[in-house]
Formats: structure tokens, C-alpha cells, sequence
């Protein structure tokens, strides 16, 4: 490994104490951020992604949500669930900041935009207000916001939905944090607002050197950006690779059923979409063996009663799934499911 | 298409909301298009191009400001008060929001039996069977009739929508970005529900979306919409081989493709800045202030012609 691990989890669980009983919403991974990576979290809703990026910025409400005795998630050689809430407050946004999902509703109403951003140079950097305020300035102007000076006056309910998550992004990067969470950060976006804010992180990111996770359910948006890929089902992981190797040497039938689930442009109108039937299982009583054992097209019976181990297939990438035992019968599974997919690109 | 016979005809469509004393919001400012009947038409655009409104206003959900839509050859917007529910027993809409769209303090049987009670198609038995009939249709099970939406997830709740519009069997449907606020793998079981139904009831779809992907697959042809006006308006597969207003090959080249090597050859073309607010927009073409090509000659509104075959589009720039 040539880059340093900034973000090192191992075994996380989380569990949310509800009416009805322990809802494992994590259960038990293990992840690491290099430096200058973009790694994408990828799976459908529920999946436990924004609890594990909640998680790492201790986020999470207390006392409902548990975090398990042996989780460490480890940021820059110390365990930060070991951190009191003070010294939390002093990792959070100088360090590790995040980008909510929601540009509409995670900002300060009742603030202007200058001192939004303001606020966390004077709390960790100790800056007057005076130099906060020519910082956010110049922060409004990075993140390309016409009229900076201006705007900086402004309250939220003035900006646009793609010109707050630019705001968002400033407030996250005002402070130069080594890593950034951005929790669907164009999820609430049009097209062509998603490409500059797109394009802006990555900038940021490459002048940066930041580490970011990205967590996403838009696979387009993973392959234009992410360096390595982890899925993760039902708060396990269920895949983890390189983004090449997610998408053209997919080998848990997750990620294969995904990707082959979302119309490319070059799909005929004729074809029918693959559909993966079935719902994901609950989580307060999770199954026994592989989470996907249920839906999935090539179960067999040790799926459902066993977790698979792990399966090294290279270096970079590692899967959960019977199939690659060497006891396991692979005939009559799918060419493309076994050499992997082909790029369309001419 | 199989027969080309039209169900809808939507000429020169205005829907205006005035907004404040001098300030006229032009929410679809003269968008003409007609559909077929069994055909899907997409219309996709940003948020706040007018899709939705011009959707709702096509059913008569807002009254219109000016131009008429004629369903099989009567103007919906004329209608009197009986006239007008025979209009709704066979146009439809399903909802954006599986969330807020469904009445929480209803029993999904009373929320599909709704229509069929009010058009007094089925009932007493009749009436219970084609709700089963109809859970089975859109992939439920007869024992979720007597549960209520929240015990549903967001697939399920846009399937219960889905039953709903069919309940009275309709002939058109406006499908009001259905599968945006569903997950990847739940958006293909709608989106082949929708596609299946079609083939086995014939009917037309008006399929609003923001997602190019999914409109391409899904429609027949498609209409760009930017600031309440058509942009452009062709078949699906013309439209992505070859797009020819500005604003759709920005729009197309926007879409991030799900292959790696697709994305680090691809050469975006960039938009700058955001969409212009509709509220007294300036005349001309609308798009023209976030252009690369704009002259001078795009003070002047540029009319939706016919380039090519069944190939329409509203730019100066276009020879």
C-alpha cells in the first residue's frame, strides 16, 4: 500500500434500540480511507452507508444508537470512539467535516452565509473575525459563487438548492480537514448542477490531497469519481474493489444484480431492465447466513444457514460469497457474471 | 408504434401563476405536442422547467392560462361538471412522492376501491375481487388490503399509486417521476410493471422524469423542456443519437454513465451558472443566457421546427 491509512474501522457494529426490538443497522465492518483516495460507499437505502459516515463523525444519537465494544475506528493513530464529546468537537469540521444530503435543511436558517461559514475558522483555527470573513470570502469564491461579497450577507432562504450545497462544501472545507464525508451530496440535485458539484469536489480534492468518502446510490456518479468502490447490503460489506474492478470484474451477485439493473444509454428499448425482486431483510432480526441469500439467483443452501468468508481476488479486492469456495458448483452461472463485463467504451 | 392514432393533442399550452403584483411566473409558456395512444411520451428538463406543471395542467389538475388540450378531441379544459369525471375515469396521474401521496388514515383497499366506488364500476363483491385482482397486477398481496401506506416501503407505497390509477382503467396516465425517490434495484421493478401494463392494457403514458437514462428506455419519444418551453422533440433514440439544441447535448453529456472508462474519456460540455428564474422571463430563447452559441438573433424566440424527420427543435443556432 503506497498511500497511509487516515481512516482505519474495524469491526463497527451499530444498533439502534426501537420499539420493537435491536436494529443492527452496522454489523460488523471493516473499511480504511487512504490519503488522496475517493472512496465511494455504495448500496441501497437502509444499507447502514450514513450510519457508518455518522459513526466516524459520532453523529449518531445517544443513547439509541449503540456502538458495539470492540468497533475502533481509527483517525490518525488514535481511536475516535474513545474521544470524550469536547475533544470530538475539536476533531469535527477542523478535520473530518461533512457534507449533508439535504442542501435544504442542514443549514442555519436564521444565519447569513458569511458567518456560517465564519464560525468554524474562529472556533478551531482562532482566527478574528475579520480575517473569517475575508476567508469565507474567499471560500465563497472557490466553491464559484457569483457576487461573493454579496452574497455573503445573504441568508440561506435566498440561495438556490445547488448554490447551498456550495455553501455546505465551503463551510466543510473552510478549515482545509484532511478527510471529507459528503453524504449524497447531489442527490438532491439536477444534472447538470450534480456535474459542477462534481467536478468542484474533485478539483478541491485533487489541490487538496484530501481523503473523501463518498457515499452514493448513483453508480454513474461512482465511476466518474471514485477511486475504490465498497458496497455494502443489509450493514454488511458485501464487495470492496477498485472502481475498474466493481465494475468490470463484479463478483458478488449484488453488485453484478445492480449494475445491471440501471438502463445505460446504449440499452435497447426492447430489452427488458433486470429487476432484482424481493426487499431487503430486516435488520432487527438479520438472517443467519448471507443477507442476499434471499434474492439471490445463485443461492445455495449454505448461503442461507452460514456468512461467507472472506474471498481475497486480488490485492484491492475482496468479496463475501460462497460461490468462490472451492467446494461451490459454478456451472451454469452467467459468462459475463464469471469473466466480468465489458466496458462500452469504443 | 402500432397505430398512430392520437389520444392527446396539447396546442400551444400556457399555464401562468401570477406571483406578485407585476410578476408573471410562466410556468409552460406555448408548448405544443400530441401523443399517441399506447405510446409513452417522456419529458424530461430541470427542476423547475415546468414538467410537473405541465402534466398536472394537461389533466385539468390547473386550469389553463391559454391554448387547449384536446383528449380525443375534446378540450378538457371546457368541460362541465359531469363531462369532467367521465375525463378523470380515463386519465390518471401517479404521483412523484410514494410518501405523501396516499391518504394515511385509508386501508389500501379503500384507497384502490376510491375510484371504483366514485364511478360506480364494480360492487360488493365485483368490487373486492378486481381490488385483488388489481393488488396482484402491480405485485402485491391480497393480505396487504387491509393495511395502511406506512407499513409500506417506497416501492410498494409507488404500487399501491400504481393500482390506484389503474382501478378505473384508464387509457392515459401521467406518470409524474414515479421512480425518482426509489432505489436503484426497486426503480427497474417499476419501471418494467409500468412497461408490462402498457403492452397488456395499451395505454398512454405521459412520463415525466429528470433522469435521461431512464426516459430514453422507457419512451417512445421525448420532449425537452428548459423554462416552460419545448427545446426539442424527437423519437428517443434520434434524440440521444443525435441531439441537437444545445441544451440537450449539455443535458446528455451531464448524465454520469455507470463505466469507468466511458467517464475518464468522456468531455462534458459545461453549463455554467443555474437556470434563470421564470418569473417575467426575458423574450427570446430562454436558454440563451447560459449559451455558448448565442447571438443576436436569440433576443428573438426561436420557433419549434421541423428539422428532420420527426425531428423538432426550437434553436436559431440549428440549420
Amino acid at each position: 500500500m503506497s498511500a497511509q491509512r487516515i481512516i482505519d474501522i474495524k469491526n463497527l457494529t451499530v444498533s439502534f434500540n426501537t420499539y420493537t426490538g435491536t436494529l443492527q443497522a452496522v454489523r460488523g465492518i471493516d473499511l480504511h480511507l487512504k490519503q488522496g483516495e475517493v472512496l465511494a460507499i455504495v448500496g441501497e437505502s437502509g444499507c447502514g452507508k450514513t450510519v457508518t459516515a455518522k459513526a466516524v463523525m459520532r453523529l449518531l444519537p445517544t443513547p439509541q444508537a449503540v456502538i458495539g465494544n470492540d468497533s475502533e475506528i481509527t483517525f490518525a493513530g488514535k481511536n475516535l470512539l474513545s474521544f470524550t464529546e469536547s475533544e470530538m468537537a475539536k476533531i469535527r469540521g477542523k478535520e473530518i467535516s461533512m457534507i449533508f444530503q439535504d442542501p435544504m435543511t442542514s443549514l442555519n436558517p436564521t444565519m447569513k452565509i458569511g458567518e456560517q461559514i465564519a464560525e468554524s475558522l474562529i472556533i478551531h483555527q482562532n482566527q478574528s473575525r475579520q480575517q473569517a470573513n475575508s476567508q469565507a470570502l474567499a471560500m465563497l469564491e472557490l466553491v464559484k459563487i457569483p457576487n461573493a461579497r454579496r452574497r455573503l450577507k445573504q441568508y440561506p432562504f435566498e440561495f438556490s438548492g445547488g448554490m447551498r450545497q456550495r455553501v455546505m462544501i465551503a463551510i466543510a472545507l473552510a478549515c482545509n480537514p484532511k478527510v471529507l464525508i459528503a453524504d449524497e451530496p447531489t442527490t438532491a440535485l439536477d444534472v447538470t448542477i450534480q456535474v459542477q458539484i462534481m467536478n468542484l469536489i474533485k478539483d478541491l480534492q485533487q489541490k487538496l490531497n484530501q481523503g473523501i468518502i463518498l457515499i452514493t446510490h448513483d453508480l454513474g456518479v461512482v465511476a466518474s469519481v471514485a477511486d475504490r468502490v465498497v458496497v455494502m447490503y443489509a450493514g454488511k460489506i458485501v464487495e470492496e474493489g477498485t472502481v475498474d474492478e466493481i465494475f468490470y470484474q463484479p463478483k458478488h451477485p449484488y453488485t453484478f444484480a445492480l449494475l445491471k439493473s440501471i438502463p445505460k444509454l446504449n440499452t435497447n428499448n426492447q430489452e427488458k431492465l433486470y429487476s432484482l425482486a424481493g426487499t431487503p431483510p430486516e435488520l432487527i432480526n438479520p438472517p443467519l447466513g448471507c443477507p442476499f441469500a434471499a434474492r439471490c439467483e445463485f443461492g445455495m443452501k449454505v448461503c442461507r444457514v452460514k456468512y461467507p468468508v472472506i474471498v481475497n481476488f486480488t490485492d484491492s479486492h475482496q468479496g463475501y460469497c460462497w460461490l468462490y469456495h472451492e467446494k461451490a458448483d459454478r456451472t451454469g452461472l452467467p459468462v459475463q457474471f464469471l469473466q466480468g463485463v465489458e466496458s462500452s467504451a469504443q | 408504434m402500432p397505430n398512430k392514432e392520437v389520444l392527446l393533442q396539447v396546442k400551444n399550452l400556457k399555464k401562468y401563476f401570477k406571483v406578485g403584483r407585476k410578476e408573471i411566473l410562466k410556468a409552460v409558456d406555448d408548448v405544443s405536442f400530441d401523443i399517441y395512444r399506447g405510446e409513452t411520451l417522456g419529458l424530461v428538463g430541470e427542476s423547475g422547467c415546468g414538467k410537473t406543471t405541465c402534466g398536472k395542467t394537461v389533466l385539468g389538475l390547473y386550469d389553463a392560462t391559454g391554448g387547449e388540450v384536446l383528449f380525443d378531441g375534446t378540450n378538457i379544459h371546457q368541460l362541465n361538471t359531469r363531462e369532467k369525471k367521465e375525463f378523470t375515469k380515463r386519465a390518471q396521474i401517479i404521483f412523484q412522492d410514494p410518501y405523501s401521496s396516499l391518504n394515511q388514515r385509508m386501508t389500501v383497499g379503500d384507497i384502490i376501491g376510491e375510484g371504483i366506488d366514485i364511478h360506480r364500476l364494480y360492487r360488493g363483491q365485483e368490487r373486492q375481487d378486481k381490488i385483488y385482482e388489481l393488488l396482484d397486477t402491480v405485485g402485491l398481496n391480497p393480505g396487504h388490503i387491509f393495511r395502511f401506506p406506512h407499513e409500506f416501503s417506497g416501492g410498494q407505497r409507488q404500487r399501491i399509486g400504481i393500482a390506484r390509477a389503474l382501478a378505473v382503467e384508464p387509457d392515459f396516465i401521467v406518470c409524474d417521476e414515479p421512480i425518482s425517490a426509489l432505489d436503484v434495484s426497486v426503480q427497474a421493478q417499476i419501471v418494467n410493471l409500468l412497461t408490462e401494463l402498457q403492452e397488456t392494457k395499451g395505454l398512454a403514458y405521459l412520463f415525466i422524469a429528470h433522469d435521461l437514462s431512464m426516459i430514453k428506455y422507457i419512451s417512445d419519444r421525448v420532449g425537452v423542456m428548459y423554462l416552460g418551453t419545448l427545446v426539442e422533440f424527437t423519437r428517443s433514440d434520434q434524440l440521444y443519437k443525435k441531439p441537437l439544441h444545445p441544451y440537450t447535448k449539455a443535458l446528455l453529456s451531464a448524465i454520469p454513465i455507470p463505466d469507468p472508462i466511458v467517464e475518464r474519456r468522456k468531455e462534458t460540455i459545461p453549463i455554467e451558472g443555474e437556470i434563470a428564474s421564470p418569473i417575467n422571463p426575458e423574450p427570446g430563447c430562454r436558454f440563451a443566457s447560459r449559451c455558448e452559441l448565442a447571438q443576436e438573433i436569440c433576443r428573438n424566440k426561436p420557433p419549434l421546427r421541423e428539422v428532420a424527420d420527426q425531428h423538432l427543435v426550437a434553436c436559431h443556432m440549428v440549420r
